[in-house]
């Protein structure tokens, strides 16, 4: 089955306007907690969702939009859940880090590095009671430095259980830089417990696509599981309202609470040698300077890349985005409708 | 006196002690973010950001800490603590044991809990009672400032290890990035005298294992921790409305648990009410009768606590966690014996 781009960018597109509907509302207060976001991740999703079949199982991290919006979920019981309604997918109990769709054998969480055991599980189900099915799990460069994704790798190639590890790195994790606390080379290192590995672009949805078709055919087929390392950016940085991205917009943001307590302590007497206390200044520094404003602007907008793809049928391109937007429209004000903000994200 | 936030109590007392004792240093993950003020005064090499490995950096913390060390390892929220409890469940509780008391392990254990913003049932569990459950550890639980600064110094000089656990209602720096994210558009229920308060200019470490009373009452007792306490406060305030004399303990610490100063209260008293965040069965709470009823004390009890998975949605979520009004009402139903 080759890709059709048409489709990928409807999906696509859906999702990240349903997800900057998501984030006005998260702004407003109608949504609590934290929101992590699928955006930037989309081609990942589309290119290995849209690929999945009926008795196809997903354990998805704590950005499951995306995938669960692609896998067939109504958009309206995902707004309902992040609005913490009794009608949402999971009776306002899951919330968007803890979203479960048993029919569709997807199951997230929170826990970084826990779809890996997870899909293993499903994988192994797979095995006895749906040969030629498989599992696919998503997570963060971050949870591949966590010991139960690593043991799952090796689980499921001892066990040569139907499973398509996918790595989503943007090269942070939260506000440490990933190649900070990471040895070696991930692509490599997956390779090391015996499956094939690829490289892939993850902002280029026929990269994934393809990457991810013989990866699929092999689970498939009985052959074992398969390894993608894709490259990404988390447009909205780590989760909306991320400090970094406040901070480097308006460094006087938190100045109560961090900035000023933080210049106090690094005059204070007793501490460090003045050269090992500007190494933390500097830290500091780059922590904020690379924040994602800078990260975003230099990577790929993985949408912005599919329609300059399409760019030869404007119209279409502009009717399908009118399309869309009517759809999302229509489920926000469905979402809201006799919806007080304190019904919802407050209390 | 000084006053000061409940966040930044705990790192100012955590860097008057590393500022005395170079064997302390603090690891986890985006520390260098969450603890800035003490990356630029400590530098680096003493605050240390770790990959997203608990069990390495847990399980690491435990033989530094036996080679010399007096590692602060900082597992961003407890609820994450499941992923690497082999190091503190068979190694960190057991090594003082096993080694005929000749080897101890002087690490503290830092730890955000408790819910009440809408993070969901993976991100807001209290789980001190699961951990208090270990022979071999102790676990503390600040409720103000004050408390939660002494009580890090307490731990940082003590030689086993120590499980410190801050309210996620009380920590500023957590509310705001996982609560409000920077939103004016949210309100949380923040106990106003949990999250800043008075604080000594130098700090003196608070004994562990020592319950404070924050009111003194002659119907029943509540006892609580964390940000329980606020809420029995406020529910003794309504009670004495009601013409209830209601006294408030707060353990602060619940392993070891002050078994003395609870038997006191409530021998006074004859009515124990606990009010734990925590999960309700086979943790604090039943402690608590235990201990009441080993010492022979004739006492009517109840308990108000979380009973099930927190839910995510505020206001489902609000009737799991032990509210003011639920406590009322259990204080009430006790009086009735």
């Amino acid at each position: 089955m080759s890709i059709d781009l048409w489709l990928a960018y409807r999906h696509m597109l859906r999702s990240r306007l349903f997800e900057e509907a998501v984030a006005v509302l998260w702004e407003a207060g109608w949504i609590s907690g934290e929101m992590h976001m699928s955006a930037g991740e989309e081609a990942i999703a589309a290119g290995i969702v849209l690929q999945l079949q009926d008795g196809d199982a997903l354990a998805l991290d704590h950005r499951g939009t995306a995938p669960l919006l692609m896998r067939g979920v109504h958009p309206l019981l995902l707004l309902r859940e992040f609005l913490g309604l009794p009608d949402g997918l999971c009776s306002g109990m899951g919330g968007h880090m803890h979203l479960f769709a048993p029919e569709l054998l997807t199951a997230s969480s929170g826990i970084v590095g826990a779809s890996g055991p997870a899909a293993a599980g499903f994988a192994l189900a797979a095995q006895y009671l749906r040969p030629g099915r498989l599992a696919a799990a998503t997570f963060g460069e971050g949870a591949m430095n966590q010991g139960m994704l690593m043991e799952s790798m090796n689980l499921a190639v001892a066990w040569r259980l139907p499973v398509l590890f996918i790595c989503k790195d943007n090269q942070w994790e939260m506000t440490t830089r990933g190649a900070s606390v990471t040895g070696g080379n991930l692509r490599e290192r997956a390779g090391a417990f015996g499956m094939p590995a690829l490289d892939v672009d993850g902002s280029d949805v026929e990269a994934v696509w393809a990457a991810a078709q013989e990866a699929i055919r092999r689970a498939r087929q009985g052959e074992g599981p398969s390894f993608l390392h894709a490259t990404c950016v988390h447009l909205q940085g780590h989760f909306l309202g991320d400090q970094l991205l406040r901070l480097a917009s308006n460094p006087l943001s938190d100045l109560d609470t961090t900035t000023a307590p933080m210049l106090k302590a690094f005059f204070r007497r007793a501490g460090a040698p003045l050269n090992e206390r500007l190494r933390g200044i500097s830290q500091v520094m780059a922590m904020i300077s690379q924040a994602p404003t800078r990260r975003i602007v230099q990577g790929k907008d993985p949408l912005v890349l599919l329609s300059s793809k399409l760019a030869s049928e404007p119209d279409r391109l502009q009717e399908i985005e009118h399309d869309i937007k009517a759809e999302i429209q229509q489920v926000v004000e469905t979402a809201l409708v006799n919806l007080e903000p304190q019904e919802a994200g407050q209390s | 006196m000084r006053t000061m936030s409940f966040a930044n109590a705990i790192d100012d007392a955590l860097a008057q002690g590393m500022s005395s004792d170079p064997r302390i240093i603090v690891m986890g993950e985006d520390v260098q973010g969450l603890r800035s003020s003490l990356l630029v005064r400590f530098g680096p090499l003493r605050v240390r950001n770790t990959p997203i490995s608990e069990s390495a950096f847990l399980g690491a913390g435990v033989a530094a800490a036996m080679a010399g060390m007096r590692p602060v390892v900082e597992i961003m929220l407890v609820d994450f603590i499941g992923v690497a409890v082999d190091a503190l469940l068979n190694h960190a509780a057991k090594i003082e044991a096993f080694s005929g008391g000749r080897w101890k392990v002087p690490l503290v254990v830092r730890s955000a809990a408790g819910g009440g913003y809408g993070d969901g049932g993976q991100h807001e569990q209290s789980l001190w009672g699961w951990l208090a459950h270990i022979p071999g550890l102790s676990v503390v639980v600040p409720s103000n400032p004050a408390d939660a600064g002494g009580l890090m110094l307490a731990a940082l000089q003590h030689d086993s290890p120590v499980v410190f656990l801050e309210h996620k209602l009380l920590a500023e720096n957590w509310l705001s990035s996982l609560g409000a994210g920077g939103r004016k558009t949210v309100q949380y229920d923040v106990p106003e005298h949990g999250a800043k308060g008075p604080v000594p200019k130098v700090w003196t470490p608070l004994p562990i294992g020592q319950a404070a009373t924050h009111r003194q009452g002659s119907d029943l007792t509540l006892v609580s921790v964390g940000v329980g306490v606020h809420r029995c406060l406020e529910a003794a305030q309504g009670l004495q409305r009601q013409g209830v004399s209601a006294g408030v303990m707060d353990l602060r610490t619940v392993s070891p648990l002050d078994k003395r100063a609870v038997c006191e209260a409530v021998s006074q008293t004859g009515r124990l009410l606990v009010v734990d965040e925590d999960y309700e069965e086979f943790g604090l709470s039943g402690e608590m009768a235990a201990v009441v009823l080993e010492a022979g004390i004739p006492v009517r009890y109840s308990r108000v606590c979380s009973q099930t998975t927190i839910p995510y949605a505020r206001q489902l979520e609000d009737q799991v966690l032990p509210s003011t009004a639920a406590i009322i009402r259990a204080a009430l139903n006790l009086m009735e014996y």
